[in-house]
């Protein structure tokens, strides 16, 4: 379903790989060593050789922004640019249930929120977007093992329901172990390894 | 009709014993600030009676190239003033290109029509309109262009997680920093409407002061001063839309992502790899 081709970073070698619908695949590797610029590439963020395709459906067919759409890239720490919850979801059918809200949370305001909570609220307002492929760079990165757990379900819960893909990025190989497929790319050593 | 008392070299004189007296109090109170003033102040006359010689002679022989060439000067000198107002300098020429644009359709453009259409001068380039009209547009619009320019580009860089968050979600480059632009277009813009609503009650403008001291009509001199102060605004308006959208066109690419690369010249090989 995802087709990465030729992604060159550099100082690595050209990255390939694919994806089947449905696939949950990992990403584990040291810091710095260029797993961001590979999720940032496959997003269309950064200026990057290679192709990414969806099926027959490539980055450079549609803008950037409906690519962006379908493809989306969830950061270690969301960014919230209004003051209250509500302004930052355009679409009317968010499930705040799902992720444990009441419909208070519209009103509440970004400051208060803790970091489990904005978490939570960021992958809702992803989601929101129905993308096809999920680009999830450490998401629980600054949760604690509770509010890890409830990222890890909500986002397996999606894959399952809409047959999208994911690429999971983590240091935590017993989350890898948890959350992914059957493969992860192990980046220090350049190879897929099975889980 | 009162006409203008002409003033002499020793009026002038006089009036410099003023700012020598307070270049001696800043001495005496060890203000370290004498230097300076003394440096301003004989750069105000020197570049003044220049100034005035040239005018004198553009007004005298009022052909169009020598007008012409001097309103270029005028124009390219207030682009780098803009430009020189920047905390983060844009990269190569595009910086002086954008700031040159802006203030043509902020200063060229209006004056112009001024020219053509309202004030109707025969012909239309003459200098003692022409000139102190485009001067005054210069200097007043050149602010909020400045203003807006400053900061559209010190927010966004500010703000470019946030910006980037919204591309991520799938937002067009307009989208994304939309409320940062009306931020800066309310920047650009406030200092002239600010000047507006003040004016006459608590400061009388600069030119219709000038005009009374040398007997125009004060009616006259208002209608002028009204003149002026749509034309400003106008420029001002139409000057930071254009700087805006060059600027935030510059800011990103085809494929809208965030390039604060290609805009600024600041080394940036951090940027997006955390």
């Amino acid at each position: 379903m995802l087709k990465v081709s030729e992604i060159t970073i550099p100082g690595l070698a050209p990255i390939s790989f694919e994806l089947v619908a449905g696939e949950c695949l990992g990403i584990s590797g040291e810091s710095g060593c260029g797993k961001t610029r590979l999720l940032r590439a496959i997003a269309d963020m950064d200026e990057m050789d290679g192709s990414v395709c969806i099926d027959s459906l490539c980055q450079q067919d549609v803008s950037g922004s409906d690519w962006r759409k379908q493809v989306a890239l969830l950061p270690a720490e969301s960014q919230w640019w209004f003051d209250t919850v509500a302004p930052h979801f355009s679409e009317d059918n968010v499930d705040f249930a799902s992720m444990g809200f009441s419909d208070e949370v519209m009103n509440w305001s970004v400051t208060r929120c803790s970091s489990g909570e904005k978490q939570r609220l960021a992958i809702l307002r992803l989601l929101a977007n129905r993308p096809k492929v999920l680009l999830l760079d450490e998401p629980t990165a600054n949760l604690d093992a509770e509010n890890s757990r409830k990222v890890e379900a909500l986002i397996t819960e999606y894959l399952v329901n809409n047959n999208a893909s994911a690429i999971w990025v983590s240091h935590n190989h017993d989350q890898l172990q948890r959350v992914v497929s059957e493969r992860y790319f192990d980046f220090s050593r350049a190879a897929m390894v099975s889980i | 009709m009162n006409t203008l008392i002409s003033l002499s070299a020793y009026d002038l004189m006089l009036a410099s014993l003023l700012v020598l007296a307070l270049v001696g109090l800043t001495v005496r109170l060890n203000l370290g600030i004498a230097q300076q003033l003394v440096i301003a102040a004989i750069r105000t006359t020197a570049q003044l009676l220049l100034i005035g010689l040239v005018l004198k002679q553009v007004f005298e022989t009022a052909q169009l190239p020598l007008i012409a060439l001097m309103m270029l000067v005028m124009l390219t000198v207030a682009a780098w003033e803009v430009l020189s107002r920047q905390k983060r300098k844009i990269k190569g020429w595009w910086g002086f290109g954008i700031s040159g644009l802006s203030l043509f359709v902020s200063s060229f453009l209006i004056t112009m029509i001024a020219l053509f259409a309202i004030i109707k001068t025969d012909p239309w380039y003459t200098p003692q309109y022409a000139i102190p009209l485009l001067g005054m547009l210069l200097g007043n619009t050149m602010n909020g262009i400045a203003l807006g320019m400053d900061r559209l580009i010190q927010t966004a860089w500010q703000q470019r997680a946030v910006i980037e968050q919204r591309l991520m979600l799938g937002q067009t480059a307009v989208e994304a920093i939309r409320e940062i632009r009306h931020e800066s277009m309310r920047a650009g813009m406030i200092p002239i409407i600010n000047a507006m609503a003040a004016a006459g009650i608590v400061s009388l403008p600069g030119m219709m002061t000038g005009q009374i001291l040398s007997g125009t009509e004060p009616v006259e001199a208002v209608k002028y001063q009204i003149l002026i102060m749509f034309m400003v605004t106008a420029g001002t308006g139409f000057g930071v839309v254009a700087v805006l959208h060059l600027i935030s066109k510059r800011m990103f690419d085809s494929r809208d992502r965030l390039r604060f690369d290609q805009l600024l010249a600041e080394k940036m090989q951090d940027f997006g790899q955390q």
